[in-house]
């Protein structure tokens, strides 16, 4: 597949901002159970509100990708069938619920616990639309598999909560320790899924080739001719045109950036209690996660490139 | 219930494009808005098509054949493109089984593309809609027109008939029986989309002469010799009318 940086920004930018509102509830649970020291006030509503802001940025980036725009408000029709529906429509009801949780902390509610579980369980049906939107797709067998769900979450919940840590470092809050180290064990968790996907993927064997393709039981089949010269969608959509030596480069660079690097600069940061080194882990792991998800991309192979392996 | 189709064999098609070039001028002229191209005479032409045809080569030389291979969408009877559209412009007919974009409706997301494996779907990249083999809908059902026109453009172009029409839930339709009786096959059966277009295999045509053959079956007791010639003395018309 051809990587879209709308798409590519829309489930980066959901993802962190998932994982920021579940740490936030995460934090108040444990501090309603008396196991955290309660945060700053504000620490809520600031926290709520720069998920709120990576949830529309996402959003917004989400209609980059769109031929119709203004269009898009009939994207909620289809949700019995369409994964693609489903977030449409759980989307605006998660940024609706962390508005409101920020919104209630800033007030001084008392109803904030309440709303966050149901924030948390709107998170999660998020966190499963938009993988399932990919996953679903049983013949891009890169995607086809519980690790592409495991790895959105993951990997949301980490950058999500790396966030969280350096906000909390900043303020100076009394958990910003605790919540650091989760994010780094979020970030380890996530390279072993995502190494884990890799791994399976470099394993694959691809259910369709060229004799399933035109139906001909003969082991040499070459194209000769597609059609076309000049290229069409087929070609531009479908095919990245980069080297496998910039798809491996890609792949090394999104391990050390998403994952070793931000965890490595995590630690170093809790341990001096250098806030510094917390926010430029966050910078270095979304950077990671664009390059993740752009590999994310181009590595699925879609059997229709079967047909359009030559020009003429 | 119907579920039309188009069965296309592979032993007659030349790869002549002319199924291309007549469903890109039928389309392209409908009621649903033109294909758009973009430098359609000048380097790197590209555009909207519903219909290709693509070579393959098969074989190692000097045994190799070459195959012409039409390609648009399939019409699956349990289509992957369909569910997937969030606003519900992909659609199957359940009259007649014909997969269709509505052009209003689609928002352009691309979706669909992606969730066909046959790769029949383009983007027009002007209108930013998906567009796709219609089967002529707007032709099939012209009362307007003869009902031996009233076919898709590629059936009718085809000047060797390698593209067959008709519905395939039909068992005495012309394309159901030459699915039946030529080893009609469908694409990439391993993804369960059950394509309703079907191509016929390339087959190796044989002449199977026997020895009684080559002589007359009519004449067992040979008394039909072999008529003699005419001796160059003998009367000619040129005798009759040269008086």
């Amino acid at each position: 597949m051809n990587p879209a940086f709308s798409v590519i920004f829309l489930t980066t930018l959901l993802g962190a901002g998932q994982g920021l509102f579940l740490a936030l509830f995460v934090i108040e649970v444990r501090v309603a159970t008396g196991l955290l020291p309660a945060p700053s006030t504000g620490f809520y509503p600031l926290g709520s509100a720069i998920a709120v802001v990576l949830l529309a940025t996402g959003l917004l980036a989400s209609f980059f990708h769109l031929g119709h725009p203004e269009r898009a408000w009939r994207s909620a029709a289809m949700w019995r069938t369409s994964w693609l529906s489903r977030e449409v429509i759980v989307l605006p009801a998660f940024m609706a619920a962390v508005a409101a949780y920020g919104w209630a902390h800033w007030q001084g509610w008392p109803g904030t616990l309440l709303i966050g579980v149901i924030g948390a369980a709107v998170c999660l049906l998020l966190f499963l639309c938009t993988a399932m939107i990919y996953a679903c797709i049983k013949f891009l067998q890169e995607w086809a598999t519980p690790l592409t769900l495991i790895n959105f979450v993951l990997l949301g919940c980490a950058s999500g909560v790396m966030l969280a840590a350096a906000l909390a470092a900043l303020r100076g809050e009394p958990n910003a320790f605790v919540v650091g180290l989760w994010a780094v064990l979020l970030t380890v968790a996530g390279m072993v899924s995502r190494i884990a996907s890799l791994w399976r993927n470099a394993r694959l064997k691809p259910r369709s080739n060229l004799q399933t393709a035109i139906g001909i039981k003969h082991p040499r089949i070459v194209q000769k001719a597609q059609g076309f010269m000049g290229g069409s969608f087929n070609t531009r959509e479908f095919f990245h045109g980069r080297t496998p030596g910039t798809l491996r480069a890609v792949k090394w660079l999104f391990i050390a950036g998403a994952f070793v690097i931000p965890a490595a600069l995590a630690s170093a940061g809790l341990q001096a209690g250098a806030p510094a080194l917390l926010v430029a882990a966050c910078a270095v792991q979304f950077c990671g996660l664009v390059a993740e998800r752009w590999f994310f991309f181009a590595q699925a192979n879609h059997p229709q490139n079967l047909y359009y392996q030559a020009v003429s | 219930m119907t579920q039309l189709a188009l069965v296309i064999d592979l032993n007659v098609c030349v790869g002549c494009h002319a199924c291309v070039t007549s469903c890109k001028e039928w389309n392209t002229s409908g009621e649903a808005g033109f294909m758009s191209d973009d430098n359609p005479y000048d380097r790197d032409p590209t555009g909207t098509f519903f219909n290709r045809v693509q070579t393959f080569e098969v074989g190692e030389f000097p045994n190799t054949q070459t195959v012409h291979f039409p390609k648009s969408c399939l019409h699956c009877e349990d289509p992957p493109c369909v569910p997937v559209c969030p606003t519900g412009a992909s659609y199957k007919r359940p009259e007649d089984g014909i997969v269709l974009v509505d052009y209003d409706k689609c928002i352009g997301c691309k979706y669909c593309s992606w969730a066909c494996p046959y790769g029949v779907r383009e983007l027009d990249e002007h209108q930013k809609v998906m567009k796709k083999c219609t089967l002529c809908v707007d032709r099939i059902y012209d009362a307007k027109l003869p009902e031996s026109e009233r076919k898709p453009a590629c059936v009718l172009a085809c000047p060797t008939s390698a593209r067959l029409y008709g519905d395939i839930h039909d068992e005495e339709s012309i394309v159901s029986k030459a699915i039946r009786e030529s080893a009609g096959y469908a694409l990439m059966p391993e993804w369960g989309t059950q394509p309703a277009n079907h191509y016929l295999p390339r087959r190796k045509t044989e002449m199977r002469i026997h020895e009684d053959e080559l002589e007359r079956a009519d004449n067992p007791l040979k008394i039909d010799g072999r008529l003699p010639k005419p001796g160059a003395k003998d009367p000619s018309l040129d005798d009759v009318t040269s008086w």
